[in-house]
C-alpha cells in the first residue's frame, strides 16, 4: 500500500497531525496498534485525572466546549479522556487504522517502508506520535527487592486493592509518585516515599490554577531553543500536581500531613537492604527555591500586567523534612510489602530501524525535525518544541509547525 | 554568556565546553582519580597525588601533593596531622565551594566572600567497637555557609543548593559506593 505520510500511534499528538494533514489534503494513514487513545485506555491506574483543568483539553478545531463539557474547571478521568479522544478522531475523520502494530520503519530511496502485522506501507514521510511515555524506567540498583515483596511499575499499578496488606515502598516523588502514595497511603497501607529529585508546585496560586499562570504568563510558550539547556528541561520530572474536584496541592507538605514517611532517593539494593540517599535536604531545597522562582515569575508578569482578576501574592511553607531521615530500610523485615516504581517513563523504538538514536536511545531531533533522515519527525516527547509539548494542548502549535515544514519537505522532492 | 564585569576567577566556557565535548565523545568523560599514601609511624601516614588519568590519557598534577593525616592527642595518638575524617570534612567543603563559585560565574554573580563552617558528628564507640549499633562513620554532616555576593539571599541559596547537586564529593558522602580492597 502506498500513502504520502504514515502517523503512527493514534493518540492526541496522532490525531492534531492528522487534522494538519487533512487541512493540507495531504494523503496519509494513522496507524494504531490499539484503539485511539490505546495507552489512556490500557496503561493508566483506575483513578487517574489529568493534570490539566478542562478548559485546556484543546486540540485543533476542538475543545473542552465543543465536546459538551460543563465543568471547565474539573479534571477529566481516563473514560473521558477517552470519550474526548474518540470524539475528536471522529470529528477530524482521521484515517486511522486500529489493531495494526507497527513491526519496522526503516528508510528507502527518498521515503520510507512501515511494516505492520496488518501488511506493509510505502510513504514519503513518517511522523512518529506513539508518545514518549510507552515504558517505565526503573534504574538499575545492583540487585532486586528480596521476597516477597512485590515490584511493580506505575504501568502495572492499578489501584490499592490489587496491592498486598502491608508498607508500600514508592521511588519516586514526581506526579506519578505523590499521586499513587496519597492513594495508597488512604488504603491503610503505610507508605514511604523515597524522593529524589522533583518539581513543587501549588494546585492554585493566588486563586488560580497554576497551569493556568503557567499559559497566561506565556511560560507554556516558551520554544526549545530559547532555554539555556534544553537537555535539561527535557529531563525535568513531571510536577508534583493532583486533578482533584476540590484542586488540592498534592506536594511533600500533603503527604507528610498525611503521615507518609519521606525518604532519600533510593541509591542502592545490597542484599535484603535498600540504601537511602542521604540528599533529601537538598532535592527539597533544590525544588522549593525553583518554585519560589517560579511564584516571582508569576507575579512579576501579573504586576507588569496590571492583574487585577487575581488574589494577592503567596509564598508557600518550605518543605518539612524529618530531622534524621533513615538512610537504610531493611526489606527482610516485612514492614515493606511491595515496591512501586515511580521513577518515569521512557518512549519505544525497539520497531525504528532508522538510526537516529543517540547512546541513551533518544531521537535526535530539532524541534521534533528528526536529525539526519529528511522526511522523518517525531512529536509529543517533553519540551519537544515548547514547554507544553508534552501536554495535550501543546499538539496544537507543534503539529502546525512540523506539518508546515513536513510539506515543505513533499515541495522539495517534487521540485527535486 | 558570561560578562567581562563579573570575575569569580573560574572559566565557565571551558567546563561548557567540556560538557559539549564529552557529551559526544563519552569514553574521554571516564576518568580515574588516583593517589597513594605510605604509612610512617603510629597512626601517621602520608598520602600523595601526583598524576590521574582522563581524556584517554595520563595527566601529571603540576607537581607531587602530599596530605598528612594522624590521631589527636586524646587518642593517644601524636597529632601530626589532621585526622582522615577531618580530611574528608575538608574535601567536601573544597568541593562545595568549588561548585560555588563556578555556579556563581555561569549566573553572572560576583562573590566577594565565601566561607564555610563543617561539623561532622561521631559516635566513637564504633570505631572503638565499644558498641555494635553505632556505626563507625558521621551521624550527620552539617555545613554552614557564609557569602557575600551581589546575589538576594534566595540566589545564594541557590547556588550553594545546585553546588551539592553537581558536587562530587557530596554525592560520594551521601550515597553509597562499592569499595573493593585488595592486598598484593
Amino acid at each position: 500500500m502506498k500513502t504520502t505520510t504514515v502517523v503512527v500511534g493514534a493518540g492526541h499528538s496522532g490525531l492534531a497531525v492528522s487534522r494538519r494533514l487533512t487541512e493540507r489534503s495531504i494523503d496519509h494513514v494513522v496507524i494504531e496498534r490499539g484503539e485511539v487513545a490505546n495507552s489512556w485506555r490500557t496503561q493508566r491506574w483506575d483513578s487517574l485525572r489529568l493534570l490539566t483543568p478542562n478548559w485546556q483539553s484543546r486540540l485543533p478545531g476542538y475543545d473542552y466546549g465543543a465536546y459538551g463539557g460543563r465543568d471547565p474547571d474539573g479534571f477529566m478521568s481516563m473514560p473521558e479522556v477517552v470519550r474526548f479522544m474518540s470524539d475528536y478522531a471522529r470529528l477530524v475523520d482521521a484515517p486511522i487504522r486500529t489493531g495494526t502494530t507497527v513491526t519496522s520503519v526503516r528508510s528507502e530511496g527518498a521515503g520510507y517502508v512501515v511494516d505492520t502485522d496488518q501488511g506493509r506501507w510505502e510513504c514519503k514521510t513518517v511522523v512518529l506520535a506513539s508518545g514518549g511515555f510507552n515504558m517505565a524506567k526503573v534504574p538499575e540498583l545492583g540487585g532486586a527487592p528480596p521476597a516477597p515483596i512485590t515490584a511493580l511499575s506505575a504501568y502495572q499499578y492499578r489501584n490499592p486493592g490489587g496491592l498486598a496488606p502491608g508498607g508500600v515502598l514508592v521511588v519516586g516523588a514526581s506526579a506519578t509518585g505523590v499521586q499513587i502514595a496519597d492513594e495508597v497511603h488512604r488504603s491503610g497501607r503505610p507508605v514511604t516515599v523515597a524522593v529524589g529529585e522533583h518539581v513543587r508546585m501549588p494546585r492554585l496560586y493566588r486563586g488560580r490554577d497554576i497551569l493556568w499562570w503557567m499559559e497566561r504568563s506565556g511560560l507554556f510558550d516558551e520554544r526549545y531553543d530559547e532555554v539555556d539547556d534544553v537537555v535539561r528541561v527535557r529531563r525535568t520530572p513531571s510536577p508534583q500536581l493532583v486533578g482533584t474536584p476540590e484542586r488540592a496541592t498534592l506536594d511533600l507538605n500533603a503527604l507528610t500531613d498525611q503521615g507518609v514517611r519521606l525518604v532519600g532517593r533510593l541509591a542502592a539494593l545490597r542484599g535484603t537492604e535498600a540504601l537511602l540517599s542521604g540528599s533529601l535536604a537538598n532535592k527539597c531545597e533544590l525544588a522549593d527555591l525553583k518554585q519560589g522562582r517560579l511564584m516571582d515569575t508569576f507575579d512579576e508578569w501579573a504586576a507588569e500586567s496590571r492583574l487585577d482578576e487575581v488574589g494577592p501574592p503567596e509564598r508557600f511553607a518550605p518543605t518539612r523534612i524529618p530531622p534524621s531521615p533513615p538512610l537504610k530500610l531493611d526489606l527482610a523485615r516485612g514492614e515493606i510489602r511491595t515496591i512501586i516504581w515511580a521513577t518515569g517513563f521512557k518512549p519505544d523504538y525497539s520497531w525504528l530501524d532508522v538510526p537516529v538514536l543517540d547512546r541513551k536511545g533518544q531521537i535526535r531531533h530539532d524541534g521534533g525535525v528528526v536529525t539526519g533522515s529528511g522526511g522523518l519527525y517525531v512529536i509529543g516527547l517533553n519540551f519537544l518544541r515548547r514547554r507544553k509539548s508534552s501536554f495535550i494542548h501543546g499538539a496544537g502549535d507543534d503539529s502546525w509547525d512540523l506539518v508546515s515544514h513536513l510539506a515543505r519537505h513533499l515541495d522539495s522532492l517534487v521540485a527535486a | 554568556m558570561t560578562t567581562a564585569s563579573v570575575d569569580n576567577g573560574v572559566n565557565v566556557e571551558h567546563l561548557l565546553g567540556a560538557r559539549q565535548a564529552l557529551s559526544e565523545a563519552p569514553e574521554a568523560a571516564q576518568f580515574t582519580w588516583k593517589a597513594t599514601n605510605e604509612w610512617l609511624n603510629g597512626t601517621h601516614s602520608r598520602s600523595a597525588v601526583d598524576s590521574y588519568h582522563g581524556l584517554g590519557e595520563e595527566h601529571q598534577h603540576r607537581s607531587t601533593f602530599t596530605f598528612e593525616a594522624d590521631h589527636p592527642l586524646v587518642f593517644g595518638a601524636e597529632d601530626n596531622a589532621a585526622t582522615p575524617v577531618e580530611l574528608v570534612l575538608a574535601g567536601l567543603a573544597s568541593c562545595l565551594t568549588a561548585g560555588v563559585a563556578a555556579v556563581a560565574q555561569n549566573r553572572e554573580i560576583q562573590l566577594r566572600s565565601v566561607k564555610a563552617t563543617l561539623e561532622g558528628s561521631m559516635d566513637i564507640l564504633g570505631i572503638l567497637g565499644g558498641d555494635p549499633d553505632v556505626r563507625n562513620g558521621f551521624k550527620d554532616v552539617k555545613v554552614s555557609y557564609d557569602i557575600d555576593a551581589d546575589a538576594t539571599a534566595d540566589e545564594i541559596k541557590a547556588l550553594v543548593a545546585q553546588s551539592q547537586k553537581r558536587s562530587a564529593v557530596y554525592d560520594i558522602i551521601t550515597n553509597p559506593t562499592n569499595v573493593t580492597v585488595e592486598v598484593q
